[in-house]
């Protein structure tokens, strides 16, 4: 997929990358870069200040048609600090760890803040809320894999993909990639920690033909313990599988009608919520769930919890990107909103306290019904299965929604053919008190998991 | 002094390397079947300034350089990079990329070509365009001009974000360009508030250019009233319609709808592996005969424009779709070769640290005969659609969407009440056949766009005129 949009910023954070035997960072040594990032800001003049820094090396492989195509050899570092003079803020980042250039990046930060203007709000998190006892979270697993075990793999994933079907003819390969890194964050509160973390994923896309019409999908798997992927063959297999559905689709007549969305694609309506309750969106008042902290948005028979302690789970974490400690609580219960996302800065604008979750939440569940995906089309009799969206067409001010999708019609509770190229219309206010059933068919990749969702009813736009 | 020796002195020589060493590191790689070999050092300096709540509040800047380097074997890449531009660190890359290799046959480096280069923006340093006190009095001035055109607007976030980019490419095939790439960028946010509702608008522009470049016309303040004045169309629109219509696009960032449907579907790289619906049909009859549509990396100080692309090809202005009949696609060295073409200048990345691949530039539709109002008045119902968030393609089935931010509903020829937000949606290889009306008013927007494709961002321009599509489905709900 490609996609064009007028965002204003596109993002300049450096993803950090590394793992080499031959790297020469490690934890105590990038801490000693973060502890003089922040003694440089005092001897600054800054009141207070706060410095992450990340190094991260990874290998990705594709092979295509059975040959290799591409090998990366990834490794990015980057360091970041934040200095406070009072209630001013200014903020500086580079990719290069010497003294100069620590020392230059903590003046242009302290240059910036000499402009910037008195925000009340602003400063680091109240020290109460620091983490103290760091939780081992295990999310270390670094996977000692060659380009040439990485291609084999790939290779493999691939050449069950291609085989599974004869109306598979194309193919956009299969890849493989590992990552490992370290993150280190202090502040001049005294807080200073690090710890490791890896990541590693599989996937597979594929391209079939019938009539003259091309599909393509694809399937991944990802986890932070190679060991724990889904077997090459099995990524290869269920890519094939859902390109082949895709063919033959038909277009869909304008209508009214109950829609499920598949695992993979209610995760993203769990985003459309997230992004309404995040505390940005609440104290700018940019939102369709404004102040709505105690009221019903879903069904009774819904909850919603963040556990950020599981143990090597892919949105962990023992503290959030300010140092705040993370805490298992709930966002819904009974169908009621419960908590707000919040960082230090948006708590105190809103006079609440931090909820951890500076830079993202970490494992969000949402309860589900002891019921399949099959058995969910049985209930739903009538109605769509939808397995992917497109497009930027959600407006989570005023809830709008407006996406392009596709997925199959489903009558007599049974999957009758695939459909393509119409739009999904309602408001995520209704869709949300209009979800009946969620699927024990949980969809594990990520820190958002869900199973597959049963709404009541949505407008088709189609031909 | 040329952009070479202006990049030789920001990237090599404050290390000791010099364009020789460079040579010796490409030689080293060209062993064993590997047919081309590039470097391409970067250096990237980015600010940006935020003001919200009427107060400057949050400023960043951000020092990036590296060098990637890159082996390429038929249709296999071996790619490292490194963040330190030292000859040790430089040789460690090149090992790592030259892992593609097979047994096969020894290739030459080539000795260095001249190469012309164009001037379609100064080589100048945008964050010293202006000192940081100016800087913060524009985004107050924009804050102020929002908040007194309408007491319903109650928050506004104005940015300004500014690129000093120094690039130097050299390659095996004898390619030794630089270029110095200058680009700002400025975004206005309003939120809107009436009784229970709210609205949020988005203005902005820029270009490859200094930060004068807002003050001048009257542009900062411009955008301003345009974000305030969408905020306010979309606090009084109605539903939606459901359904296949006839549509009329506005002229400029609505040709979005070329980039999704026609562009990314005309890359070289999907149409040599045979992945985009476009595959094959080179000659054929993809639009009607009113639509011509380029690619132009070419245009003065436009945010899509390059003097050469990340392969050090000098940009051109390649034709798409001439008269409806599909001419050329859009090609990076790598996808050209393959394909028995010549590059297009088409070869872009985000970074060193990311491989170069196809990818467009400035991409419109050229002017056609139509007076725009007379385009509506043709419309008996249907969507006026003029501004638009954003846009995604499937390139292989060529089902592409794009989602409107403003657009009115037009009843007996006359453009009435608008409408909210709503997706369209179309397959890319036939929605062109369906243009009846162009319009003479070709407009290219107003620099903005950010093109995404396989988690690489780069600037891009997109324009086109008004133009009258018979049928599309509007995914309202009404």
């Amino acid at each position: 997929m490609s996609r064009l949009s007028s965002s204003p910023n596109s993002d300049q954070n450096s993803s950090l990358k590394m793992t080499d035997s031959s790297d020469p960072y490690n934890s105590e040594k990038l801490k000693t870069i973060v502890t003089d990032l922040l003694q440089e800001a005092t001897a600054q003049g800054a009141s207070a200040a706060e410095a992450g820094l990340s190094v991260e090396s990874g290998l990705s492989v594709t092979v295509r048609m059975g040959d290799v195509e591409t090998i990366e050899h990834n490794r990015d570092k980057g360091l970041g600090i934040t200095v406070y003079f009072g209630n001013r803020k200014g903020s500086a980042s580079t990719s290069d760890f010497s003294l100069k250039a620590v020392k230059e990046t903590v003046k242009a930060a302290c240059d910036i803040a000499r402009y910037t203007e008195d925000d009340p709000y602003a400063g680091l998190p109240d020290e109460k809320m620091m983490a103290k006892d760091i939780l081992n979270l295990d999310l270390y697993h670094p996977w000692d894999v060659s380009a040439e075990q990485a291609i084999a793999l790939a290779k493999e994933c691939e050449d069950v993909a291609r085989a599974e079907d004869k109306r598979i003819i194309n193919s956009e390969g299969g890849s493989v990639s590992s990552h490992s890194g370290i993150r280190v964050y202090g502040n001049t509160q005294g807080f200073l920690d690090g710890y490791n973390t890896s990541r590693h994923s599989m996937s597979c896309t594929m391209i079939a033909e019938q009539d003259n019409a091309m599909q393509r999908d694809y399937w991944y798997s990802i986890n932070r313990d190679a060991s724990k992927l889904e077997a090459p063959a099995e990524i290869g297999k269920h890519a094939a599988q859902r390109t082949v559905s895709r063919l033959g689709a038909k277009h869909m007549p304008t209508c009214q009608t109950p829609v499920i969305f598949k695992a993979e694609v209610a995760k993203g309506l769990l985003s459309h919520l997230l992004a309404g309750i995040r505390g940005g969106a609440q104290y700018r008042k940019a939102t369709f769930l404004l102040d709505h902290l105690g009221k019903q948005i879903f069904p009774e028979h819904i909850r919603l919890d963040e556990r950020p302690h599981i143990k090597g789970a892919l949105g962990s974490a023992p503290y959030d990107n300010e140092g705040v400690i993370t805490t298992a609580h709930d966002l819904i219960t009974d169908g009621v909103l419960q908590s707000y996302v919040l960082d230090s800065y948006a708590a105190r604008r809103l006079d609440m306290q931090s909820t951890g979750n500076a830079g993202g939440v970490h494992n969000l569940y949402i309860n589900h019904d002891d019921v399949s995906l099959e058995t969910m089309l049985k209930e739903m009799d009538k109605g769509l299965l939808i397995t992917e969206v497109m497009g930027q067409g959600v407006n989570t001010v005023t809830g709008d929604y407006s996406r392009g999708a596709s997925g199959f019609w489903v009558e007599n509770g049974e999957i009758q053919y695939p459909v393509e190229e119409f739009t999904l219309a309602s408001r995520l206010q209704d869709m949300f008190m209009g979800l009946q059933r969620i699927g024990n068919d949980l969809d594990m990749r990520g820190g958002v998991i869900t199973g597959s969702w049963l709404i009541d009813n949505m407008t088709v736009a189609g031909s | 002094m040329s952009y070479i020796d202006t990049a030789n002195d920001i990237l090599l020589s404050p290390t000791g390397l010099e364009v020789n060493d460079l040579q010796n590191v490409l030689d080293q790689m060209m062993g064993n079947s590997i047919n081309r070999a590039d470097l391409y050092f970067q250096t990237t300096r980015h600010e940006s300034w935020v003001l919200e709540d009427g107060i400057v509040k949050e400023g960043n800047y951000n020092i990036e350089q590296g060098v990637g380097v890159r082996a390429v074997s038929g249709e296999k890449t071996g790619f490292s990079y490194s963040d330190e531009i030292v000859l040790p660190a430089l040789n460690q890359a090149a090992n790592a990329a030259k892992t593609i290799a097979r047994a096969g046959q020894q290739n030459q480096v080539q000795a260095w070509k001249k190469h012309s280069s164009h001037q379609l923006y100064l080589p100048i340093d945008p964050l010293d365009s202006l000192t940081t006190d100016e800087k913060i009095d524009l985004l107050r001035q924009v804050d102020a001009e929002a908040r007194k055109q309408d007491p319903r607007i109650k928050q506004v976030i104005a940015s300004l974000v500014g690129v000093h980019e120094v690039v130097l490419v050299a390659s095996s095939d004898g390619t030794l360009n630089a270029d110095v790439r200058p680009l700002v960028r400025m975004n206005v946010t309003v939120i809107a508030e009436e009784g229970d509702d709210r609205e949020q608008a988005s203005s902005g522009g820029g270009g490859r250019v200094g930060y004068e470049y807002f003050t001048q016309e009257d542009r900062a303040l411009g955008f301003a009233r345009e974000a305030v004045r969408q905020a306010l169309v979309n606090l009084k629109a109605v539903a939606a319609p459901a359904g296949t219509m006839p549509v009329v696009l506005g002229p400029g960032w609505p040709g979005v709808l070329l980039h999704e449907a026609i562009g990314h579907g005309l890359e070289g790289d999907f149409n040599r592996k045979g992945s985009s619906a476009f595959s094959g049909r080179i000659g054929e009859r993809v639009a009607s005969p009113l639509c011509t549509i380029v690619d132009d990396g070419t245009l003065d100080r436009r945010r899509g424009s390059l003097n050469m692309d990340d392969e050090g090809t000098r940009t051109q202005q390649t034709m798409l779709i001439e008269k409806g009949v599909l001419k050329g696609y859009m090609q990076d060295k790598m996808n050209a070769e393959l394909m028995g073409v010549e590059s297009t200048g088409n070869g872009r990345r985000e970074s060193y640290a990311h491989l170069p691949m196809p990818r467009m530039t400035n991409t419109y539709m050229l002017a056609g005969e139509h007076d725009p109002q007379e385009i509506i008045e043709s419309v008996e119902k249907g969507v006026y659609a003029v501004n638009f968030g954003g846009g995604q393609v499937d390139i292989t089935s060529g089902k592409f969407v794009f989602s409107a931010s403003e657009a009115y509903l037009i009843e007996n020829g006359k453009v009435t009440q608008p409408i909210k937000g709503a997706t369209l949606i179309g397959n890319g290889p036939d929605v062109l056949t369906r243009v009846s009306m162009v319009g003479n008013d070709l407009k290219l927007d107003t620099g903005v766009g950010v093109c995404g494709k396989e988690g690489q961002s780069v600037p891009v321009g997109v324009g086109q005129p008004t133009l009258k599509i018979d049928s599309l489905t509007v995914g309202g709900t009404a």
